[in-house]
């Protein structure tokens, strides 16, 4: 797959009780985004307090896994040796959680095939316990 | 009680280069050392000292000196000090100062960005990057993806001025080529050879659309601004500039949930700060660690419409140093080295000053911008020579 990195060259994040269900939830084939009881608004990055109102009833909750490239780039440097380019690296905005925007890989097409607006899903890829939400394009 | 104005007083700069050997805290010695030179003040009366990000372990080479180290060694008898990365860009530092001396909290402040990035690259035993094998806090949402470098954040916002804008290669070029014209006429710039649009256009790209020339490298360098109270200016020697109008803002930490880098708020505010118009600055000296930063700014300024940037700078000629806003007369960060912010105010007082030799513009210049920050954080500052 062009562009693709392969499992060895990503760092890989600390999973902490902040972080652990988003980062884990590609176990159960879910996108896991905090979620407040009280007003319904999404929180990200995840913490155990609502940025709209407030309330500590946070909690993870799963999203349709959609969304839409808001804005991207095309990554020729090799940061270290083992890295693989070119690839994409893009800033989703998923569907479902308005004001979240992931950071992640579109993968499975060319890189020039990527576009702001195009559809996406995620597809997890693992890691240990760590399921990272890379994207590939819905009509890809 | 009359309230008091912040001025700055001298400006100083170390030797600027890649690999220095000199030993950080004295780079930043010998910067504060032309500084109290210029405004003809001793060690003595500095009592307030300000810098960025303070000293950082962790990155060594990034700040190598912490505020109250410079204190402690210079015997600064300080009755205020901060240092800290968590303000509003580097240039926040200054704003600190300017706020203490305000307060009657200082007389005068040595305001300080001492960089050594180069340097502990090249020697990682005497500078050691502290290696974790896992990512947390905000490095987690990039680190995991790739995404590694600041660059490819930026250039995503870089991007969507593209698609959305119509922003094209050779009008971004503008930056990178007016940073290296200018450059060629400053004896301290890192990079003294003009870049053409030839060389511009066919470098290796980064990350989509910023090539390798619109970033800048890593510098070893030490900058200096003294922060002076308007009621201790009988002790000066130098002509003060004042800092008419000061701003920041900070975005979301993350970078990637907010919709517009800080600057852009950062620009709006600082002009209800002052009766100055945009239309009044003589010369605009604004961030561009990575190119896309500094035509960031010139929207977020009011320079022009949001979207207009790129065909505000097309062709060169309005910011050249003869145009009418000449921008980053210095060179830049891209041309003159990565100073981290405190090279664009360092540069619009010596523009204020007329002290530019070789790059000096003309027509009497009083009024200059001058901006640090890209991404979540960013700070401007308005400075006018009364």
């Amino acid at each position: 797959m062009a562009g693709y990195n392969t499992s060895s060259t990503r760092p890989q994040p600390r999973l902490d009780a902040d972080n652990r269900a988003f980062w884990t939830g590609g176990a159960n084939g879910e996108l896991l985004i905090h979620r407040c009881a009280d007003c319904g608004g999404y929180v990200h990055p995840p913490r155990p307090v609502c940025r709209h109102c407030l309330s500590d009833k946070v909690a993870p909750s799963a999203v349709p896994g959609t969304g839409v490239v808001d804005t991207f780039t095309v990554n020729h440097q090799k940061w270290f040796p083992a890295m693989e380019v070119p690839f994409v690296i893009a800033r989703v905005a998923l569907d479902g959680a308005p004001g979240v925007y992931l950071t992640t890989n579109i993968v499975g097409c060319p890189v020039d095939a990527v576009d702001i607006g195009d559809k996406v899903r995620v597809t997890f890829e693992q890691h240990g316990e760590v399921w990272l939400p890379l994207f590939e394009k819905v009509d890809a | 009680m009359k309230s008091i104005e912040a001025y700055i007083s001298g400006v100083g700069q170390s030797e600027v280069g890649v690999k220095l050997t000199r030993h950080p805290l004295l780079l930043t010695v010998d910067a504060v050392k032309e500084a109290l030179a210029e405004a003809g003040l001793t060690i003595g009366q500095i009592d307030g000292v300000s810098t960025y990000p303070g000293r950082v372990a962790a990155m060594p080479g990034f700040s190598p000196v912490g505020a109250d180290e410079l204190v402690d060694a210079l015997g600064i008898r300080a009755r205020w000090y901060a240092g800290g990365g968590e303000i509003t860009s580097q240039l926040g530092a200054v704003v600190a100062a300017a706020t203490a001396v305000r307060a009657g909290l200082a007389r005068h402040v040595i305001c300080f960005r001492t960089v050594y990035e180069a340097a502990a690259m090249a020697r990682p035993d005497e500078y050691p990057m502290q290696r974790r094998d896992k990512v947390d806090g905000n490095s987690q949402w990039f680190s995991p993806f790739n995404a590694l470098s600041a660059v490819t954040w930026t250039a995503q916002y870089a991007m969507r001025h593209v698609r959305k804008y119509g922003l094209t290669r050779e009008q971004l070029a503008q930056i990178a080529l007016t940073d290296r014209a200018n450059a060629a006429l400053n004896p301290r710039a890192l990079v003294q050879q003009p870049l053409t649009m030839d060389e511009y256009m066919s470098a290796r790209m980064i990350s989509s659309p910023m090539c390798l020339f619109d970033c800048d490298r890593f510098t070893d360098a030490s900058t200096v601004l003294i922060v002076s109270a308007g009621d201790a200016l009988d002790e000066v020697k130098c002509t003060p500039v004042r800092i008419a109008a000061m701003a920041g803002a900070v975005e979301r930490l993350s970078w990637d949930q907010a919709e517009w880098m800080a600057c852009y708020a950062t620009g709006r505010e600082l002009w209800k700060h002052t009766d100055y118009k945009p239309a009044d600055v003589d010369t605009a000296q604004l961030y561009d660690g990575f190119s896309f930063q500094c035509l960031a700014w010139l929207e977020s300024l009011g320079f022009c419409e949001v979207g207009e940037g790129g065909r505000f700078i097309e062709g060169g000629q309005r910011i050249a140093l003869n145009g009418e806003l000449p921008l980053n007369t210095f060179g830049g960060q891209i041309g003159a080295g990565r100073l981290h912010g405190f090279g664009f105010a360092h540069e619009a007082v010596v523009q204020l000053r007329g002290k530019g030799g070789a790059r000096q513009i003309g027509e009497d210049p009083r009024v200059a911008v001058a901006a640090s920050g890209g991404g979540p954080l960013a700070t401007a500052l308005l400075l006018v020579r009364d």
